[in-house]
């Protein structure tokens, strides 16, 4: 297969200066080029040099194989279209008005619709679940729907490649989602190439095919979401000095509280891994045991314990590593049990020996 | 529904333009009977006899003027609004109508002084360079400011600065120099005469039409100006279209009836909320209607409300045109972005 979009050593700024040199990659149609990094870093300056809004500093951008350039501005129109952070207010118009204004680059000079392009309008909005909303007022609809009605104005110029600049940035959590699937069905169904940048990392590791991680030094990692989601990826790209990027769950975890542990908590079965997360945020340091190596927990207490015991999957823990338990309870303050806990035999063994040793044992 | 509804806009528009033409050209000082006014103006009977000329040479013109010059300002506002995104633009509030106003008093002024005349082309050119001077000092300004109501500021400060001028010239002129100046930099339709108003008619018919020609774009543009360059509008070449247009619109309003305020910005706005859409196409031609209905309406009591003294027009529009600024302000809740 051919790529739509190739960037061929491109380098992009404004005015006179390059902020980003040497960029290279080639997009094939249907997939989705998420680029990540933090703020500042050029995100949107290669989206806008992509979208013919800034000039090439140097190098080519090709779409299906054609030096954008080169392009007539309607050209280029009919073959990329955007969606911007920018928050637009167009005046008295309805969602249908707003998708129509798409078909630009293909009515007429003065702009009237002929039956083709209605059509295409209508499937537009029908390809990102707004048709109900065309006669409503476009300052009238939520955020979530007034996003997808520009995605639908965009899809209206019947692009092969779309550019989205954040286009979760002000989005709940319900709406990303749902944002996330259409993107996904027009790359996959209608094999449009997405280029767009993403704050979410845990989304764009997610949904993307292609990843680029735009640091302050350059392009910091370019290839597949399992080559770039690493812990060590993601702390270097966005120069995390406290707190850590959980490369399984997508998520991030706070610094952990530092110090001697305070209180002793039992865990498994990820019960415990709430409990953590509030003992973290009080400043509070903890030890926690005896996890199963394959535990639920053990990402969050990796993260967040000062102290972890732990146990081979599958079978009870050695007697020195209950030594070692014991000892660490001793020198606690509390024994937590987390909710839901199914109790393990050494899990009752150490609740009975701290009570006998008087440490105070508590539900949590 | 959408549809219906701007037609019937437009019927009743085109009715108030045709019936408040009528009035205008029907009432005044010396009183004429409809039998007399139609025979005058259909037949061309009785040439030479004052009515012949009060209804020819005053109020026809005078009438004509009020009508076309108000459409005209309506639309050239329509379009600072949509160059500089911003509702409450019009030729008067960014010192667009100011800057022609000085450099046709200075070209009154100085061109009395050395030639003892000065021909209408000369002064719609001044009034033309004034407006793009004014007009690109504000445009200058906006990309370096992005806060509506500071911009707004500028463009009244410009316009100050520009009337101070045009005092200055004035003092310091001679009498007979400036006797047609003042009454025409208050703004007045009055002693328009047909030569003047036939070049201004003809410019005008020629700008609206490329405005007509531009309601594409003027359409992607109110998506903003990414959003335009990303369908295909060359934006650049957009934009200096836009702003000349609109101020050669001004300029030729300015240079034959002077300044006159509030038209361009509460038009525009009551057209929008009349027709019940912001598409060019439609509010274009709305624009200039309802300008023209509004502009008649308000010199029909600039000289009758207080017959024989005459209001300077400005009075007038602004009287019922600032209450609409208000209006919107409240409406748009301030007029942040």
């Amino acid at each position: 297969m051919k790529p739509t979009l190739e960037l061929d050593n491109l380098s992009v700024g404004y005015g006179r200066r390059v902020l980003l040199k040497d960029l290279c990659a080639s997009i094939l149609p249907g997939q989705i080029l998420t680029l990540i990094g933090p703020n500042g870093a050029g995100k949107s300056t290669i989206l806008k040099t992509i979208s013919h809004h800034l000039a090439c500093m140097g190098g080519v951008v090709r779409i299906g194989g054609e030096n954008i350039e080169r392009m007539d501005s309607c050209e280029l129109a009919k073959r990329l279209s955007v969606v911007l952070t920018e928050r637009v207010r167009p005046e008295l118009m309805t969602c249908y008005d707003v998708a129509a204004s798409g078909r630009y680059p293909y009515t007429g000079r003065f702009g009237r619709l002929t039956a083709l392009d209605r059509d295409v309008i209508a499937q537009s909005l029908a390809l990102v679940r707004v048709k109900e909303l065309a006669d409503k007022p476009f300052a009238r609809v939520s955020d979530g729907q007034r996003q997808r009605v520009m995605i639908a104005r965009a899809l209206c110029q019947q692009p092969r490649v779309l550019v989205l600049d954040e286009p979760t940035s002000f989005l709940d959590i319900r709406y990303k989602i749902e944002l996330s699937a259409i993107l996904l069905h027009l790359a996959r169904e209608q094999g449009v190439t997405i280029v767009m940048s993403l704050h979410e990392i845990d989304l764009a590791a997610r949904v993307s095919d292609l990843v680029m991680g735009i640091g302050t030094h350059g392009v910091e990692m370019f290839g597949a979401p399992e080559a770039v989601f690493t812990e060590e990826n993601i702390t270097q790209l966005y120069g995390i000095s406290s707190g850590v990027y959980d490369a399984l769950s997508g998520s991030m975890e706070l610094p952990r509280a530092e110090g001697a542990p305070y209180a002793f908590v039992l865990g498994g079965m990820g019960k415990a891994t709430t409990v953590y997360r509030r003992l973290t945020r009080e400043g509070t340091p903890f030890a926690t045991g005896i996890l199963a190596e394959n535990d639920m927990d053990i990402p969050a207490a990796r993260h967040l314990a000062a102290r972890i015991l732990t146990t081979a999957p599958f079978a009870p823990p050695s007697e020195a590593v209950l030594t070692e338990a014991r000892q660490t309870l001793l020198n606690c303050g509390a024994l937590l049990i987390p909710d839901g806990l199914e109790a393990h035999a050494w899990d009752d063994e150490l609740i009975c020996f701290a009570q006998e040793h008087c440490v105070e044992v508590r539900h949590a | 529904m959408k549809k219906t509804r701007c037609a019937l806009c437009y019927a009743v528009l085109a009715v108030c333009f045709a019936l408040l033409l009528a009035v205008s050209v029907g009432t005044g000082s010396a009183a004429l009977s409809p039998h007399e006014i139609l025979r005058i103006l259909l037949l061309r009977e009785g040439a030479g006899t004052a009515a012949y000329n009060v209804l020819l040479k005053i109020r026809l013109p005078r009438a004509l003027a009020a009508a076309v010059m108000g459409g005209t300002l309506s639309v050239s506002g329509f379009l600072l609004q949509t160059f500089f995104r911003n509702p409450i633009a019009g030729p008067y509030v960014l010192g667009v109508s100011s800057g022609a106003k000085l450099a046709v008093g200075a070209v009154m002024i100085f061109g009395m002084k050395l030639w003892g005349c000065v021909p209408f082309g000369a002064v719609m050119t001044a009034a033309f360079v004034g407006a793009m001077l004014c007009a690109s000092f504000v445009m200058i300004v906006s990309r370096k400011i992005h806060s509506m109501a500071m911009l707004l500021v500028v463009g009244m400060m410009i316009g100050n600065v520009c009337s101070a001028a045009t005092d200055f010239f004035v003092t310091f002129a001679k009498e007979s120099d400036i006797a047609n100046l003042t009454s025409w930099s208050m703004g007045s339709f009055s002693a328009v005469s047909w030569g003047n108003l036939r070049i201004c008619l003809a410019v005008i018919a020629v700008c609206l039409l490329l405005c007509l020609l531009l309601a594409k774009p003027i359409g992607a543009y109110q998506f903003g100006e990414h959003y335009a360059a990303s369908m295909g509008v060359n934006v650049r070449r957009f934009r200096a279209a836009l702003i000349g247009l609109s101020c050669l619109l001004a300029a030729c309003v300015t240079a034959l009836v002077g300044p006159i305020s509030f038209v361009g910005i509460a038009v525009p706005y009551m057209t929008k909320k009349l027709l019940g859409t912001a598409k060019p196409m439609a509010v274009l031609p709305g624009c200039f209607l309802l300008g023209g209905v509004f502009c008649m309406a308000c010199d029909w009591i600039a000289r009758t409300a207080f017959s024989p003294t005459e209001l300077a027009i400005s009075t007038v529009t602004a009287f019922f045109g600032a209450p609409v600024v208000i209006m919107m302000a409240l409406k748009r809740g301030g007029g942040h972005r």
